[in-house]
């Protein structure tokens, strides 16, 4: 079979149903091939746009993104892309095409060395030297990138070797070789029941939930942990959602940008329960201020995470669906009474209500932005798919549109990309067929990819 | 204090460069670094030298373990392991200092691999200390170049690194 074929099996093979691309000279054989396939390729007008719809398609959905591109320019507009997902560890595939083998390292036509530029923001990358190792490759790629702490992982492929004839069984999964990657995911149980006696003993606890606990399906777990340890919740922007914003025991989001009331309550708390989150500095500040009073069990599957930026008092590396769960197993055996830390409560309740998040209805007869947010929140009761570009607009819309589930709210929030909310919802539209999904944009930023008009018209009558 | 990482890491082509990116961008130093294939090719070795003092050592584990290829990280103690470098010495001798010369070269147990008219080449393995010691006796004789290798280490034991 032919290698461009043996590509597209493959990622059929790992369920891809949506690939995002835009092509040139050395991917032609993908797309010609792509004919014979029932892949959906979204044509999208620049190749930022195609990395950001798969990253939108990926945070909508939980899937692998997948976005190609051909060699050098078609390549490097994917940087911003890649660079996006890593910093929000969206589980993404590129793929782009490559000069023949015998041209690489000449300066050929169209070759750029994607795979060194783009070293520092992919969780792993290939650049295939030969075509029989595609299958693995591409089954480890999408293991990579969708496991652990998830990302994106970048496969460079030459031309040449997309044309070689090669066998092929798509039903004989190849081995894969990763002998140094190895996920950890279960949760030290000496350190899991650790973290039950200090959140029993708590008097002033504060749940701080991220983009792990969204990435590890984890939401169901931390409400259960929420409620029935009574337990205040703040989350990171990437975990908007994690936690419906309209409970009682939501603080909405922390940090910089975050409401009131939960700065008050993490610069009081006595521990931080974090849970997939990274200790950014949009969220700690000067980090030796930050939760001064507090002791901190920190959760994550990102071993180099713990103790990166504050020391963990009870650090768990391991997923968070699994991690919490069996947190909650011991807490149980705990039997925490619900008034514990009755004076706490009533502390988070006079700080929300003392200290509110405002929203400027009008001024000089002019529609404020936070009014007109809130005005979509209260429409679509914050079960819109919601994205977001970067800017002003962004934090309002954090702010002021409470989101009512994981997978709700889309943002670029550790690159700060302005440009990737329009094509992120042109993604998310297409994860989610059906579903109302929202770009709350800046002008600025929505210039930036405003091509992608053309793509959203041209699949509209295929995605709405 | 000097930390020494002893690193398996899959044999294949940009790993090296993958190590070398990853302690750029984190902004961690590298003191010295050595890298060759182990007792079986597809697993090579590095040897990374670290200061504490520029970086915390766990968090250059952590973000090294990362790395898909990197398979084993071994921190080495360095009252448990045995450390060595290799230093390849170019030194002006003439019929007046060669003898002196060649009375160091005997108590370092050191060893002249090649002779001409002028120079000595002497090889000399030792801890990073003893090296040192080596090369400033040799100073004053004039010292036309040298070549040194980053440290190697082994743990002691039974068990392997
Ligand atoms: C690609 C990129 N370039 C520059 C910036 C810096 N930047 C951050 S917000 C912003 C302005 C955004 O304007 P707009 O999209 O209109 O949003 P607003 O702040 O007005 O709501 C700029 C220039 C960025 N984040 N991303
Ligand atoms: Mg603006």
């Amino acid at each position: 079979m032919k290698a461009s074929k043996v590509i597209l099996e493959a990622l059929k093979r790992e369920g891809v149903e949506t690939i995002f691309g835009f092509p040139g000279g050395q991917i032609i054989p993908l797309y010609d091939a792509i004919y014979d396939f029932d892949i959906n390729h979204i044509l999208v007008r620049h190749e930022q746009g195609a990395g950001h719809a798969a990253d939108g398609y990926a945070r909508a959905s939980g899937k692998v993104g997948v976005c190609m591109a051909t060699s050098g320019p078609g390549a490097t507009n994917l940087v911003t892309p890649i660079a996006n997902a890593y910093m929000d560890s969206v589980p993404m595939v590129a793929i782009t095409g490559q000069v023949s083998r015998h041209l690489i390292g000449l300066d050929s036509f169209q070759e750029a060395d994607i795979t060194g530029i783009t070293l520092p923001i992919v969780k792993h990358s290939y650049l295939v030297k030969r075509s029989q190792d595609l299958p693995r490759i591409i089954s480890e790629a999408f293991y990579i990138a969708g496991t652990g702490r998830p990302g994106p992982v970048l496969i460079d492929i030459p031309v040449d070797v997309t044309k070689e004839e090669l066998d092929f069984d798509p039903d004989h999964l190849p081995a894969m070789q990763l002998p140094g990657y190895k996920p950890n995911v279960k949760g030290h149980p000496k350190q899991v029941r650790q973290a039950a006696r200090v959140i029993a003993a708590a008097e002033r606890p504060v749940i701080y939930a991220g983009g792990g606990v969204i990435a590890a399906d984890a939401s169901q777990e931390l409400r259960e942990l929420a409620t029935y340890g009574h337990i205040p919740v703040t989350t990171t922007l990437t975990g908007k959602g994690c936690f419906p914003e309209e409970h009682d025991l939501s603080m909405g989001m922390l940090g910089m940008h975050g409401t009131p009331y939960a700065n008050y309550a993490v610069s009081q708390a006595d521990l931080l329960i974090a849970v997939g989150v990274r200790f950014d500095d949009r969220v700690t500040g000067n980090l030796s201020a930050f939760a001064p009073h507090a002791r901190f069990v920190h959760v994550d599957i990102d071993p180099a995470e713990i103790s990166k930026n504050v020391a963990a008092d009870v650090p768990i590396v391991g997923d968070a669906k699994r991690v919490l769960t069996s947190l909650l197993v011991e807490l149980k055996k705990l039997e925490l009474s619900a008034d514990r830390h009755l004076p706490w409560m009533q502390q988070v309740e006079t700080w929300k209500r003392e200290h509110p998040l405002v929203v400027r209805e009008s001024e000089d007869g002019e529609i404020m932005p936070e009014f007109a947010i809130h005005k979509i929140w209260e429409i679509t009761r914050g079960e819109a798919v919601t994205c977001t570009d970067v800017g002003q607009h962004q934090m309002w819309a954090a702010q002021h549109y409470l989101s009512s589930r994981p997978r709700g709210f889309i943002t670029s929030a550790g690159l700060g990309t302005m440009g990737f909310g329009f094509p992120a919802a042109i993604g998310a539209q297409v994860a989610r067929p059906g579903e109302l999904v929202i770009d709350i944009a800046g002008d600025g930023s929505f210039q930036m990819t405003l091509q992608e008009l053309a793509t959203a018209v041209q699949y509209h009558h295929r995605h709405r | 204090m000097k930390h020494t990482l002893s690193v398996l890491v899959e044999n294949k082509p940009g790993v090296l460069t993958r190590v070398a990116g990853l302690f750029a961008r984190r902004g961690f130093n590298i003191d010295s670094l050595v890298v060759a294939e182990t007792e079986s090719p597809e697993v090579s070795r590095m040897t990374i030298t670290v200061d504490e003092q520029d970086q915390p050592v766990e968090q250059v584990t952590k973000q090294l373990h990362k790395l898909i290829n990197v398979i084993k990280i071994t921190s080495l103690d360095p009252t448990e392991s045995v450390e060595r470098e290799l230093l390849l010495i170019k030194v002006k001798a003439d019929a007046e200092t060669r003898s002196e010369i060649m009375q160091i070269v005997e108590i370092f147990r050191a060893k002249i691999v090649d002779v001409s008219h002028e120079v000595l080449i002497i090889e000399m393995t030792g801890t990073r200390e003893k090296v040192s010691a080596f090369m400033e006796l040799l100073e004053q004789f004039g010292v036309v170049e040298l070549v040194r290798t980053g440290r190697l280490a082994m743990g002691r034991g039974k068990r392997p690194t």
